[in-house]
């Protein structure tokens, strides 16, 4: 009776559809595009950050992380927490102030905006009267001192926003006692700096621009000292003792003052301009930090000489004779030094300083001599060279992955072995469920290697392709140029260096076999390599072929880029992932597809002229196949690989300008390689801001309207050859009696090539040749891109992969009943009986939904109530970022969630789906979104923050109207990040 | 019972009455032989046409049509012949009877003719179909569902859609709503060779799928996916064009009125989605080097039906797309395009479907 059932009425199976799926957007990893605030509370040792599109993350110890967003997805300016609270205030660009606390609600706590304020002037007023440079929570908690453009200092109460009018600190109660000269000379302006001291929460210094710095009095309200500064100034930080402060100016200098009772005039102690004598930039932010044996630290931004450096991004760090200029690859948005907190310790002794620049987060030791950067558990910077692929591996074996970790560790040998130095709250999180590797290729030829495992997205080791090319890089161009004794005392840090060399090198398909350990990674430049894990350095030689894919075209010439020159000799490599065979495709074209089976040994890889099959064991091409049209003009010619050359020579005559501003730059996107980042938010629902912007500005265009062709595709296309998929099988090929190992390849004109292989047994590996020959050819007659291309055994399970039965870890292939084969097209899934091909069953998506498959992967979903049930299904991601899933084997549409924002196709072009329902995309060239589909895998973080006792004599409060102030006592919140939740129900 | 007929032909009019039982009409090559003999021109090509209750004058060819004469003979049953060669194919067609005052006066006044050159065009059978307008019975009278067959023929479909507003009447009154238009007809292309589309003209649906929320991208996509066999359903920019029905019912000729009966409606189109699931069944094998051949469809076990059929109704649920699977011959004036549906999703029109596909 169940077949007369409409579908998505079976009560079973809709019962069992939601113990299987449900659609969550967990976890962002990486670094938040475009930050512009940072702040830090060394109370709860938490760090925010805020973004341009008015996002705000905090992180602690890793794993504890949660973010919120300001819905008016303006730029955060700054970012205060207030004193010994749960609670944090953030300016943004459009002078509004808001306060978020971390509350717990209904079991589970979020960061939530309290309220939200913009200061208003009286009528009439100019918009700069109450415009806000500077905020001051004051340590009372009670109130925020908020420094204007237009000079004057307004007080509100928190956390209700009220302005105390009566306790406003004009300009003119502080001119009053000015001497006239200087009153006449400069006037109070902008309000810079506000900053309270550090001994006395009665009294705050105040700086305005034109170089005018005040000690104000809040009992008596009234300035206590003048302090007459010459320059225009830039910030101040206090001593800890509250006996000196010091100020930074617009010139490049800075300078200590004295505060003490008997002057209330003093002169500068110091003035030093630490680049000098030439003219050098502004100094915009300094500390003085003191430590036991007296010596104490100086760390401030900029200063450098104008005319040669005054294009660096620079944070200097001066200890007696100790001097460094550590030089950022892009521009410094904000720094914070951990130093003791403890109020009564004497001394500030600073430990760690965190820079947080506009493309990586850099943590410096402080404490280890030659101050070696920290390695972040978290907020990598994924784009330290663009993105170009990526390939997950589920459950990797712990005998891998300790291989590979031990690999890493020793490139960080030159990373400090100081323990995360912001480390409030605890992750509560569960385990992750098993280890998972996520391997990124990238635009400078290497491939990294991140523990995907768990809520902090973690490099563990670095694979560089480079050393087997001789390439025009300059191998000592990047690291310290400088020798020791330059002045200034440059020295980079930092990972992110978005220029590359030679984008040939660019890595577009990666494979890895998790059981052998086997890697094969493919370029930009038809170089296939396959490499193998060894644990030690070793010297050797990389064996050479060439595959040549247009044995039988005659009269063509490739128009783009050259193949890369190999290395002759012997080569020296790292442990870790070593190349022992290099293929290069000719003509050099993006290698667009590639897979490689390691109980076979066979590598094979495709271009847009074809593809190849080569013998890793016996290191010999088996054959070529040229799939490409003859008047196909396009492909033969390589035009991608002309925008390609143009984008290097653009990008070689920039590289030594370093521009400041690298995230802003266009990209150009080739068909297969995703390049082309739009502007991302951080967010979802940034993201659909955008989004709504984005239609905005679409409707704008929709003036000049846009026709689209209607046009059956044909043999002639452009195109056509294009190799999209390849995969192997051992499945009944010829007939139902034998089977035997094949290789299956799918171009994007419909086109499906299967050949029949003949793999020698094991004891004759190397004395008989592999052999293949053509088996089968299958036109699809809608000719769209072949996509995917999977086999399915007698029991209608996916093949598995290589090695998987051997090691124990899937069942053996039912190779009794009859296989049949899944070709996935762009358009439609058909399902083929095996080894006679005739057609069984279809699912015409795009005839019925208007989207096209871009991303399909078989994923397997197991149940969230018992654990004796799992089913494999196809995950699919569509072009307009919906992702559907895919029953197998009968083509049944069982779920739709929307995922990604259509116009975001570098999101959707970056999309990997992991074998167990997970998946993750680009946001932005430095974020992965984490997403998950199945109800039983779901890593998102879940953390606790024990807010710490407040000592009673932390700070002494005099004043009658912060005694009532009711003390919090220690709460224990539970954070969990607010996901964005689909559950599908009919 | 026994039938009326009566017979003319233009070889100088005779005309001849015989009778045959309508429950045992025979085969449509019997009565060709019988008239043959009955005029006594054994080896003379005829055209046979009759008139139908609505005095449209309807070709016999074959046995449906003939069987679907004879049942509408009440009692008496018009038959005329025509030698092929002199054959005025334009005679045929609804309204044929009315429209031209007298069928009669046309055929019996040869004069007429004369005076237009003859254009000699083969029978229906030895075409293509290149486009049809289909469902005019269901459709309201402001749209029109077109048919466009892309096998067989190298004609590009040949034209272009574009984003736009249309206005609709709602309970709050008219609004303006986005669309999708046609935008430009290529010259010499398939669709514009048909006449039946034309620049601005509304597309509604695409095989049966509503466009409306759609971007342009998405019906393009769509458009492109069923090209092979595209069924649009547009409301023309100019309504002067379209089919004006009289007070009857049904404005396909010869259209029982139960086949639209909403009861049969999934039937109807689970057979015709069939028939179009067939129709594209085309993919080619080529097994070891040898000749290409068509895929052959597996022979389905019961599961796969289950699945065959959810999906099946799985569609319907998303477009009450209601094909008929009736004849419809229709004129709209102005066509010059031959429209003849195609009738049963038989393995014949699987044949037809057949595209040489050179690899």
């Amino acid at each position: 009776m169940r077949r007369f059932l409409r579908p998505g009425h079976d009560p079973v199976r809709e019962r069992l559809k939601r113990d299987l799926f449900q659609f969550n957007k967990t976890v962002e990893h990486g670094f938040p595009h475009q930050p512009s605030a940072l702040g830090y509370s060394p109370f709860l040792r938490l760090m925010a950050i805020g973004t341009r599109s008015g996002a705000i993350k905090l992180y602690g110890a890793p794993g504890v992380e949660f973010m919120g967003l300001h819905e008016e997805n303006n730029t955060v300016m700054q970012i205060h927490f207030i004193p010994d609270q749960c609670q944090l205030v953030t300016l943004l660009d459009d002078n509004s102030l808001h306060l978020w606390s971390l509350k717990q609600h209904s079991g589970a706590s979020e960061l939530r905006e309290e309220h939200r304020f913009t200061l208003k002037g009286p009528p009439g007023s100019p918009p700069s009267a109450t415009q806000v440079t500077a905020v001051l929570p004051h340590s009372s908690r009670e109130v925020l001192y908020l420094g204007t453009e237009s000079g004057n200092i307004f007080v509100v109460e928190l956390p209700s926003f009220r302005v105390v009018e009566d306790r406003t600190i004009t300009s003119e109660a502080v001119l009053q006692r000015v001497p006239e000269d200087y009153c006449n000379r400069r006037s109070c302006e902008l309000v810079e700096a506000l900053r309270e001291h550090p001994k006395n929460p009665d009294q705050i210094l105040i700086g305005y621009s034109r170089g005018l710095i005040v000690l104000w009095d809040l009992q008596n309200n009234k300035v206590t000292h003048h302090f007459l500064g010459s320059q225009q100034l830039e910030n101040l930080y206090w001593q800890r003792d509250g006996s000196k402060f010091i100020s930074c100016h617009y010139d490049g200098s800075y300078t200590q003052w004295p505060v003490s009772s008997d002057n209330r005039h003093p002169e500068p102690l110091e003035n030093f301009v630490p680049y000098g004598p030439f003219p050098c930039k502004a100094i915009s932010k300094i500390y003085w930090q003191t430590t036991k044996n007296g010596l104490p630290y100086i760390i401030f931004q900029g200063g450098m000489p104008r005319a040669s450096y005054g294009d660096r991004h620079s944070i200097s760090v001066v200890h007696g004779s100790q001097q460094i200029a550590f030089d950022f690859t892009s521009r410094v948005i904000d720094f914070f030094i951990i130093f003791s907190s403890e109020p009564t310790a004497e001394f500030d002794d600073p430990s760690a300083m965190v820079v947080l620049a506009e493309e990586e987060l850099v943590v410096i030791d402080l404490k280890t001599a030659g101050w070696p950067a920290v390695h972040p558990p978290y907020l990598a910077s994924l784009h330290c060279s663009a993105i170009t692929c990526s390939h997950h591996v589920s459950n990797i074996p712990l005998k891998l992955w300790e291989r590979i970790i031990s690999a890493g560790s020793k490139q960080n040998i030159h990373y400090s072995s100081m323990p995360w130095p912001i480390d409030g709250g605890t992750n509560i999180a569960p385990d992750p469920p098993q280890r998972d590797l996520l391997l990124t290729g990238h635009e400078d030829g290497t491939v990294r290697f991140w523990d995907a495992s768990g809520v902090c997205l973690h490099l563990l080791y670095k694979l560089s392709t480079v050393r087997v090319f001789l390439t025009d890089a300059d191998p000592n161009d990047n690291m310290n140029p400088l020798g020791e004794d330059e002045w200034p005392p440059l020295r980079k840090v930092g990972t992110f260096d978005p220029y590359s060399d030679d984008p040939r090198l660019g890595i577009q398909k990666i494979y890895l076999c998790k059981y052998s350990g086997y890697l094969a990674v493919a370029g930009t430049a038809g170089q296939v390599l396959v490499m193998e894990l060894n644990d030690e350095d070793a010297e050797h030689v990389v064996d050479h072929a060439e595959a040549d894919l247009l044995q039988d075209q005659e009269g063509y010439r490739w128009k783009g880029h050259e193949k890369l020159r190999t290395r002759d000799g012997p080569v020296r490599f790292e442990a870790g992932f070593q190349p022992f065979v290099l293929v290069q495709c000719q003509p050099p074209a993006v290698v667009t597809s590639l897979a490689l089976h390691s109980e076979w040994k066979l590598v094979a890889f495709g271009t847009s002229h074809g593809f190849g099959l080569f013998d890793h064991q016996q290191k010999r091409l088996v054959f070529v196949k040229c799939t490409l049209h003859p008047s196909d003009q396009l492909a033969l010619e390589g035009p991608l690989s002309r925008v390609k050359s143009l984008k290097k020579s653009l990008r070689q005559s920039f590289r030594r300008i370093r521009r400041s501003r690298v995230s802003g730059r266009k990209r150009r996107g080739g068909v297969l390689s995703f390049t082309a980042w739009s502007m991302q938010s951080p967010d979802y629902t940034v993201q659909e801001a955008n989004a709504k912007f984005d239609q905005d500005t679409l409707q704008e265009m929709e003036l000049a309207p846009v026709q689209r062709k209607i046009e059956a595709r044909s043999a002639e296309d452009s195109f056509t050859g294009f190799v999209r998929t390849l995969y192997f099988a051992d499945t009944f090929l010829r007939d139902s009696s034998r089977h035997c190992p094949s290789l299956w390849a799918g171009t994007n004109g419909g086109t499906v090539y299967a050949f029949c292989l003949r793999v020698p047994p094991a004891e004759r590996r190397m004395d008989e040749p592999v052999r293949a020959e053509q088996a089968k050819e299958i036109q699809l007659m809608h000719r769209a891109p072949v996509v995917g291309i999977l086999v399915l055994d007698g029991r209608s399970n996916p093949l598995p992969e290589p090695l998987e039965v051997a090691h124990d870890l899937s069942k053996s292939p039912d190779m009794q009943g009859s296989h049949q084969l899944l070709v996935v097209s762009e358009e439609q899934f058909k399902v083929f009986t095996l080894p006679k091909v005739s057609s069984k069953l279809k699912l015409k998506l795009t005839a019925l939904e208007g989207c096209r498959v871009r991303k399909v992967t078989v994923a397997n979903f197991g149940s969230c109530k018992t654990d004796d049930y799992s089913e494999n299904d196809l995950a699919v991601l569509t072009n307009l970022g919906d992702i559907q899933i895919i029953s197998l084997p009968f083509l049944k549409l069982q779920i739709r969630y929307p995922c990604i924002r259509k116009e975001d196709v570098s999101g959707i072009a970056s999309c990997v789906f992991t074998k167990y329902g997970q998946g993750f995309y680009l946001i932005s060239p430095s974020e992965f979104e984490r997403f998950s589909l199945s109800t039983k895998w779901l890593v998102e973080p879940r953390c606790v923050v024990d807010m710490p006792e407040v000592t009673s004599n932390n700070h002494v409060h005099n004043k009658s109207g912060m005694e009532n102030a009711v003390r919090k006592s220690s709460t224990v919140l539970w954070w969990h990040k607010v996901v964005k939740h689909w559950n599908w129900y009919p | 019972m026994f039938l009326s007929h009566q017979h003319q032909c233009w070889f100088g009019a005779e005309f001849r009455r015989f009778s045959l039982e309508r429950s045992k009409p025979g085969k449509f090559e019997e009565f060709y032989g019988l008239l043959q003999h009955v005029h006594k021109i054994p080896n003379v090509d005829v055209l046979v046409g009759y008139t139908d209750i609505h005095g449209d004058l309807l070709p016999i060819n074959n046995d449906d049509n003939y069987h679907k004469a004879v049942s509408t003979a009440n009692p008496l049953l018009r038959i005329f012949i025509q030698r092929k060669e002199d054959a005025d194919y334009s005679a045929f067609g609804t309204d044929t009877m009315t429209r031209k005052k007298n069928v009669l006066s046309n055929v019996l006044r040869p004069d007429n003719h004369k005076k237009k050159p003859h254009i000699v065009i083969s029978m229906p059978q030895d075409f293509r179909p290149v486009s049809s307008i289909i469902d005019v019975d269901i459709l309201p009278e402001t749209h029109r569902r077109v048919r466009l067959y892309k096998y067989g023929t190298d004609k590009p479909l040949g034209f272009y859609i574009r984003d736009g507003s249309s206005v609709r009447v709602t309970p709050h009154g008219l609004e303006k709503v986005p669309g999708i238009f046609i935008s430009r007809l290529v010259p010499g292309g398939l669709a514009q060779s048909t006449g039946l589309l034309a620049v601005n003209d509304e597309v509604l649906e695409v095989n049966g799928i509503e466009v409306s929320g759609k971007s342009l991208d998405q019906v393009t996509d769509m458009m492109i996916a069923n090209s092979r066999n595209l069924i649009i359903t547009v409301r023309p920019a100019n309504q002067r064009n379209n089919v004006v029905r009289n007070s009857r019912t049904s404005g396909s000729s010869g259209q029982s009125t139960e086949s639209s009966l909403p009861s049969s409606t999934p039937n109807i189109l689970a057979n015709f989605l069939q028939g179009e699931e067939e129709s594209d069944e085309e993919d080619i094998i080529i097994e070891d080097s040898g000749e290409p051949q068509q895929i052959p469809k597996a022979a389905p076990t019961s599961e796969s039906l289950e699945s065959l059929t959810q999906i099946e109704l799985h569609e319907s649920t998303q477009n009450g797309f209601l094909p008929s699977n009736e004849m419809n011959l229709n004129h709209s004036a102005g066509s010059i395009s031959m429209e003849y549906e195609v009738q049963d999703p038989d393995p014949k029109s699987l044949e037809e479907d057949g595209t040489i596909i050179t690899l």
